[in-house]
């Protein structure tokens, strides 16, 4: 198990963004979670990276408890994610946007960099090696030098996974990464999600509004609902379960057509 | 030794610059007073480059700059006033030493300042810390006044006298140098990069483990620690400190080189403090007296006919190569 989620509860008000949200993910895995909107998938992602504070549960990363900790925290002890709106550092170049996730892991100090030692120059080159790299995944090698805000879209995105795995994380979440990309954008998003995995050894867990890449990709979906988890299961079996498909298509009301959702939030 | 040699790259743009203004000074082609405004803008472009850091490069709105240039300036001349005197004047080297441990102490003690105004204020969005340093301005403006009911040397609104002349061109120059140096090497290096994250998006930098309380309470501190030094070398370059060259509106002197010459641009921060100063004083010789004040029409004239022209800064993201990131670009 490396990610843990125990009765995670999280109000907004009157509302219950989170309520009782129960998740475990092993190490290795490529799950994937669905829901209509609304359903605190996002919260949920939020208050596992420490941006919202839970009311109530626990959060459990490999051995370590981490809930409530600070967002920074979080992410140095091996959490990293992208956003549903992309949050690149728009006025900076590809290159600084991956340099910028190396921080943590930069051995030198405040002096060094000022007095510009040997130990500076080294560690220097090795961030710049090391983000070329990531870029030449990504195939983003000849735009480093471009501000993120100018990328095109699919690019903006593909960055923005990019400088997350530049974090060194064990669990990457990925927050709609297929948000706004055509077809043939999401089948490459699918197949690069499935290299990057297999090659950073990473556990994968992401929120998805397209069922193709869900169901494509994901060995085990969960599906959530008014901020509970109402299914959760292999792609096929969640495509059959009744209560999944009453929560995005409605239930069928005696006149045979799909009715209105009878809950209201 | 890398960094030994990087050090001594830094007397190459000292002798440059210190070395012509020396040579007119004492060939007597720039008079006296010229070469007082010319140190004076080296002091108002290190104060700048501590702003630019504070606001440029780590998006931290504060307006309290001219208060913590204040007390750079009244505690260096308070420790060369208490230890210079023991030392006669022959004793170059001594009264060196004092003054120098003054004016880094001047930078410590805004420094410090900044610190604790920082760490109730910095948790909260730039807005505020902007109102919160606005009020400290104001405090300080009246602790400066009322100084003299408590260290009757500090002489309160009737003005400090008694500073000893001790800012020369080659210890402004070399301040300002210095100043350069440290802020480029800060900025390109990851510590800059942190700094630079927080400005553009404060929640994806936390998510790349930048702790961004702490970076923002380092890069206000350090800024301030630029305008404390600064403060010290005014007040031993025109020996007379009132409080009034302290009010918070002088704060927003700073903020408008620092805005002119571009948010994070270097280049830009050093050239519009120097026509800052220049245009200032330019116009005092150039218009005739009685339309002095005449400055205060044409420079605001000035300002935004150079926004509209130039929206982000005299250069844009354009730097001269010296203060460019050559490492590893």
């Amino acid at each position: 198990m490396i990610l843990e989620v125990q009765g995670l509860t999280r109000h907004f008000g009157g509302v219950r963004a989170l309520d009782g949200v129960d998740l475990r993910i092993v190490r290795g895995e490529l799950a994937g979670i669905i829901g209509p909107n609304g359903s605190g998938k996002t919260t949920l992602f939020n208050v596992i990276t420490g941006i919202y504070h839970p009311d109530r549960g626990v959060v459990m990363l490999g051995e370590g408890e981490i809930t409530g900790l600070p967002s920074d925290e979080i992410a140095r002890r091996g959490i990293a994610r992208t956003f549903q709106n992309i949050r690149l550092f728009r006025e900076l170049t590809v290159v600084d946007n991956v340099r910028i996730a190396h921080h943590p892991h930069v051995r030198y100090g405040a002096i060094a960099a000022l007095l510009r030692t040997g130990a500076f120059y080294s560690e220097e080159r090795r961030t710049r090696e090391e983000t070329e790299e990531f870029l030449s995944i990504f195939s983003l090698q000849d735009r480093g030098k471009e501000l993120a805000k100018n990328l095109p879209y699919g690019d903006q995105r593909k960055l923005e996974i990019a400088r997350a795995l530049a974090s060194r994380p064990k669990v990457l979440l990925l927050d709609e990464p297929a948000a706004g990309m055509n077809p043939s954008e999401v089948g490459a998003l699918m197949e690069f999600i499935l290299r990057i995995r297999e090659r950073f050894s990473l556990t994968v867990l992401l929120i998805e509004h397209q069922m193709r890449l869900a169901m494509g990709i994901c060995e085990r979906l969960i599906v959530m609902d008014f901020g509970q988890v109402i299914a959760r299961g292999l792609p096929a079996e969640i495509r059959r379960d009744p209560k999944v498909i009453e929560a995005y298509l409605g239930k069928r009301d005696d006149t045979g057509a799909a009715g209105i959702r009878k809950k209201t939030r | 030794m890398t960094w030994l040699k990087n050090i001594a790259k830094a007397i190459l743009p000292f002798v440059l610059l210190s070395g012509p203004v020396m040579f007119l000074s004492a060939s007597e082609i720039l008079n006296p007073y010229w070469v007082q405004i010319f140190q004076l803008a080296c002091i108002v472009a290190i104060s700048a480059l501590g702003l630019n850091l504070i606001y440029g490069f780590t998006g931290l709105f504060s307006l309290g700059h001219a208060a913590f240039y204040g007390v750079g300036a009244y505690t260096a001349a308070l420790l060369t006033k208490l230890y210079i005197g023991a030392y006669g004047d022959e004793a170059v080297f001594a009264t060196g030493a004092v003054f120098l441990g003054s004016l880094l102490a001047g930078g410590g003690a805004a420094a410090l300042l900044a610190c604790l105004v920082g760490l109730p204020t910095l948790r909260l969005t730039s807005d505020y810390l902007g109102i919160a340093t606005l009020g400290f301005g104001v405090i300080m403006k009246v602790l400066f006044d009322n100084a003299d009911s408590f260290l009757p040397q500090l002489g309160g609104a009737r003005g400090m006298t008694g500073i000893q002349r001790m800012t020369g061109v080659p210890w402004t120059v070399a301040a300002l140098v210095a100043a350069i140096l440290v802020i480029r090497n800060l900025v390109h290096s990851t510590y800059g990069r942190a700094l630079v994250a927080i400005r553009e998006d404060e929640v994806a930098a936390a998510a790349m483990g930048i702790d961004t309380f702490r970076y923002k309470v380092i890069g206000f501190t350090a800024g301030c620690a630029f305008a404390g030094v600064a403060g010290g070398l005014y007040a031993h370059l025109y020996t007379f400190l009132h409080p009034s060259t302290f009010d918070f509106l002088k704060s927003f002197d700073v903020l408008m080189i620092v805005v002119l010459g571009g948010l994070g641009n270097l280049t830009g921060t050093l050239a519009a403090s120097f026509a800052w100063v220049f245009l200032l004083e330019g116009m005092r010789v150039a218009l005739p007296p009685e339309y002095i004040e005449f400055r205060w029409v044409l420079i605001p004239l000035l300002l935004i006919v150079t926004m509209l022209v130039r929206p982000r800064g005299l250069f844009g993201v354009r730097e001269i190569p010296f203060l460019r990131n050559k490492v590893y670009r």
